[in-house]
């Protein structure tokens, strides 16, 4: 049961700033998903809250209390490591009762908490193997039951399943989503895949270059990105952006198509079309002329570049397409409502 | 490198080192620096006290024919016993490489004379090798051939030779078998389809690989037969006879302790200070080298 | 060099296989055996003499395989010796071994671990301590080293024995490299769960360290029972003999001759331990080696 607060939270290495302020409200109980792409400063801003890393200037609160300096032990927080960190020469057993025989735990309580959540996560059969006995995916329940036997206040998980192949990848993020929503523990998770972010947070952070570019819940990232960079890293395949100008409600892209959008802004502007959204219309203002099909099954990809435009551009159609394959061309229409404008300079949101 | 990871304070890490700073410093450094210190002066007959000469020392020993033939006789004598250790063991380990079963069990046997002492290892060889009672040196007398390793010269160097390079064919075994096995089998293979013969890809393919390993032994081996030899020389020779086998630590050891000459026995150390840390710069370029490829 | 004996294991049949043929493999075997037996001989021809008489010895040529006096002659070496009975020699060598290993493993892991794991004023002072001694061998500092020995009353004791020769870092440097290579996850999660830096040291480093010890401790067993100038200059008195100095001041001085049986049975005790040791442990022996050079 913890809040956790971020106020104005940064890092310095040296002289380069690495986070260059971060502002943040975690309501008890809350899975908070911290996306960028690698090098954004995702893990550290993480393991600044496991205090790993020091604070150089701002304040983390957990409960409302100031832990910049509290020692990792003494802030309530577990964390799950990408390569697990698992003790090599302890057994699972051992592994998952370590940090409890550090707390002086009487022996009765530390098997029952590490009994049940050896429960939970299935790993019964396996506590008195060594982790190189197990799979990967069994390593990985393994760290998470090293987690939850602590009881903490706080769940830090840093890319925990990156090691994992995709299958399993699909398997444990429900199962971390499950537990974590039974256990009702507040919780940071660290990914730089933005599918783990969409499926499993309540909120997300989206970070790059040290900067926070959104903090929302997946659908208001999906649906009003904030940024340029927000947009394209959110959604699969990723936004399509094209150079236009705005005027009146209406936007003109280089090959001279006109399409409407909610904005009533004018000038230069970046137009976002995210590939789903684009609907064939033999009438539509959109050509595409396309040069690549890709057959997903439920959906088929085409992709090529707008007629009189330079810019690459991707189409998502739902069903199979089975028309002909190589270069043709494809007309769309796109909803007013599913255009996104961006300043070209500030890369912010236009509305 | 270093460790992203790392414990607060200061009290805790210099109490961890101190046991092998006190350690150092009483037994190594304080010595060392002792060597140094007492090679720039000459005690007087008495040892009441000393007089500082600078390098006089140094020039008195270069100047000295004993320790000039010293010199001379340490590198003949580490240039034997690196050929005399480093060729039988590459000949054995490139034999064992070639075994499908088996190589593990000679590897066994050789190992042996590795863990026996050089001090033991000469008592062994001077047994055989003995004037009166030595098993080789009576067949070889029934040849017609009259060992006496304690008058000629040839004979005692030849003895302490192979005595000394004996237990390193053991060592020298180890390493060339671990490298030779470690050369790719594509190779090798390659090597053949091009008809290559086993000895002319030995000596086209495998030994230019084996060229870093074989560096390596090449120069622990001499720091091997300058340092560590001593046992055998004080057991079968005792750096004779007329000092053709007093090679450099030999010398130091006679000197200082037996000749009572400090000053000298200093700055003969402070030498052999000078020759070890070159032969480590060597070998450090050469590991070096080897971590940029 | 990391670790050649593991990319023994996935190794497919030996370079010979390229051009197998019955005699070639015949004649590979033939000379390894012959290269074994000399590489033996002189190990045999000490056991044979450890089991024959004197006058069996001194009217060459003696015999080539073993005779009937083994435990006479043993017993003879063991208990009453020379100067002194080689068992009590045998203890020396074994307390000054173990000392040697034990002492210079506890100290390094000490220091490697603060050097590793913590920031403190002199570390890079140290560091460069340790690099210079590993530079230097006991017999170049011989005499200096002597007189502090002599000056702290230790000759003819065992600290005089053993301290001198912990006196060089290269296992500090080999469990430094060690160290460098555990996960730093490891240490954070140890940090998550609330374990202290000593905590840490004795849970987690000691025990993932237990391969490196053992090899290590090979090593240096060897390295201290085979010492053979360092116990020469500061044991005097015969008690303190260590058995690989011992069995030369068995040698008679003069015209005298020597009692063969006895020194040779002495020599065939003096390699029994450490060749146990390596070939008992055979792997962690070579791996130890091949981690000590590099």
């Amino acid at each position: 049961m913890a809040t956790v607060a971020l106020k104005g939270v940064k890092k310095r290495f040296g002289t380069v700033d690495v986070i260059h302020g971060i502002d943040m409200e975690i309501a008890d109980g809350e899975f908070i998903v911290i996306v960028g792409p690698s090098g954004c400063g995702k893990s550290t801003l993480l393991r600044m809250v496991a205090g790993l890393e020091t604070i150089s200037e701002g304040e983390i609160q957990i409960n409302g209390l100031r832990v910049n300096e509290k020692e990792p032990m003494d802030r309530d927080i577990a964390m799950v490591f990408q390569n697990y960190a698992l003790y090599p020469h302890m057994s699972v057993r051992q592994n998952m009762a370590y940090g409890l025989k550090i707390a002086r735990i009487p022996k009765p309580e530390i098997e029952r908490k590490v009994a049940e959540a050896a429960k939970l996560l299935q790993l019964e059969p396996y506590l008195d193997r060594k982790p190189r006995e197990l799979s990967g995916g069994q390593r990985q329940r393994v760290a998470m039951g090293r987690a939850i036997v602590r009881q903490p206040a706080v769940f830090l998980f840093d890319e925990p399943l990156s090691n994992l192949d995709a299958k399993l990848r699909v398997q444990m993020r429900l199962e971390i989503r499950e537990l974590q929503s039974k256990l009702g523990i507040t919780s940071l998770y660290v990914t730089h895949d933005q599918v783990e972010a969409m499926t499993m947070a309540n909120r997300m952070i989206v970070m790059n270059g040290g900067v926070a570019e959104q903090i929302g819940t997946p659908l208001e990232v999906y649906e009003r990105p904030r940024t340029l960079f927000a947009a394209q890293f959110i959604g699969s395949p990723s936004m399509n952006t094209v150079q236009g100008t705005a005027a009146d409600g209406m936007v003109t892209l280089p090959g001279g198509a006109v399409l409407p959008c909610r904005s009533r802004h004018s000038g230069p502007v970046t137009v976002g079309i995210r590939p789903e959204h684009v609907h064939v219309d033999p009438n539509g203002p959109l050509a595409l002329d396309v040069t690549l099909t890709e057959p997903l099954g439920a959906t088929t990809l085409l992709h090529g570049k707008l007629k009189n435009g330079a810019e690459l551009f991707t189409a998502s159609l739902q069903g199979v397409h089975t028309t002909e394959q190589g270069t043709h061309s494809v007309q769309f229409s796109v909803p007013a409502e599913d255009i996104h404008l961006f300043d070209p300079a500030t890369t912010l949101r236009l509305d | 490198m270093e460790k992203r990871v790392t414990f607060k304070g200061w009290l805790l890490p210099l109490a961890l080192v101190f046991p092998q700073i006190l350690i150092s410093g009483v037994f190594f450094f304080y010595p060392a620096g002792q060597a140094i210190w007492q090679s720039l002066f000459i005690p007087d007959p008495f040892g009441l006290s000393s007089q500082f000469v600078g390098l006089g020392n140094f020039e008195y020993l270069l100047s000295d024919k004993y320790y000039r033939a010293s010199f001379l006789t340490t590198a003949i004598f580490s240039t034997l016993v690196t050929l005399v250790s480093m060729v039988p063991a590459l000949f054995l380990a490139v034999m064992a490489d070639r075994l499908v079963k088996g190589a593990g069990t000679y590897r066994t046997l050789l190992i042996w004379p590795y863990a026996v002492a050089p001090a033991v290892a000469g008592v062994l060889w001077l047994f055989m090798f003995n004037t009166r009672v030595g098993v080789v040196s009576w067949y070889l007398g029934q040849l017609g051939y009259d060992w006496n390793h304690v008058l000629n010269d040839g004979e005692a160097m030849g003895l302490v030779v192979v005595a000394s390079a004996w237990g390193r064919i053991s060592y020298n075994f180890l390493f060339f078998f671990a490298a030779l096995q470690s050369v790719p089998r594509s190779v090798i293979e390659a090597a053949a389809i091009d008809g290559a013969r086993f000895w002319t890809r030995f000596f086209t393919i495998v030994l230019p690989l084996l060229s870093p390993t074989t560096f390596f032994l090449l120069v622990v081996n001499v720091v091997y037969a300058f340092f560590e030899t001593f046992g055998v020389i004080h057991t079968i020779t005792s750096g004779g006879p007329q000092q053709a086998t007093t090679i450099l630590v030999y010398k130091v050891f006679a000197d200082g302790f037996v000749g009572q000459d400090l000053g000298s026995s200093a700055a003969q150390s402070v030498i052999l200070l000078v020759v070890v840390g070159a032969l480590t710069v060597v070998q450090f370029r050469y590991v070096e080298k080897k971590v940029h490829y | 060099m990391a670790a050649p004996e593991r990319k023994t294991q996935g190794k497919l049949p030996a370079a010979g296989m390229v051009e197998k043929r019955g005699s070639a493999l015949w004649m590979t075997h033939a000379l390894m055996i012959l290269g074994v037996l000399v590489v033996f001989f002189p190990i045999w021809l000490a056991f044979v003499a450890s089991t024959v008489t004197q006058p069996e010895i001194v009217s060459p040529p003696m015999p080539l395989l073993p005779g009937g006096h083994f435990v006479e002659n043993y017993t003879r070496a063991l208990f009453a010796g020379v100067n002194i009975p080689v068992a009590t020699m045998l203890l020396n060598s074994l307390v000054m071994a173990l000392g040697i290993a034990l002492g210079k493993i506890a100290i390094s892991l000490l220091s490697a671990f603060a050097i590793v794991y913590f920031r403190f004023p002199g570390r890079t002072t140290f560091f460069w301590m340790i690099f210079i001694t590993l530079m230097l061998p006991v017999e170049v500092r011989i005499v200096p080293t002597y007189e502090v020995v002599a000056g702290f009353g230790l000759l003819n004791s065992y600290a005089g024995l053993i301290f001198p020769l912990i006196a060089s870092a290269t296992a500090t440097f080999l469990f430094r490299q060690f160290f460098l290579t555990i996960p730093d996850e490891l240490a954070e999660a140890a940090r998550v769960d609330g374990a202290r830096p000593m905590r840490f040291f004795v849970d987690i480093v000691l025990p993932m360290s237990r391969t490196n010890i053992a090899a290590l401790f090979v090593i240096l067993f060897i390295y201290g029972w085979n010492q053979y100038l360092w116990p020469l200059l500061i044991t005097t008195e015969p008690e303190m003999n260590t058995i690989v100095m011992g069995i030369k001041q068995m040698f008679p001085s003069g015209d005298d001759t020597a009692d063969w049986p006895v020194i040779m049975a002495t020599s065939i005790l003096a390699m029994i331990p450490p060749v146990i040791v390596v070939v008992s442990m055979q792997k962690l022996f070579i791996r130890g080696l091949v981690d000590s050079e590099k």
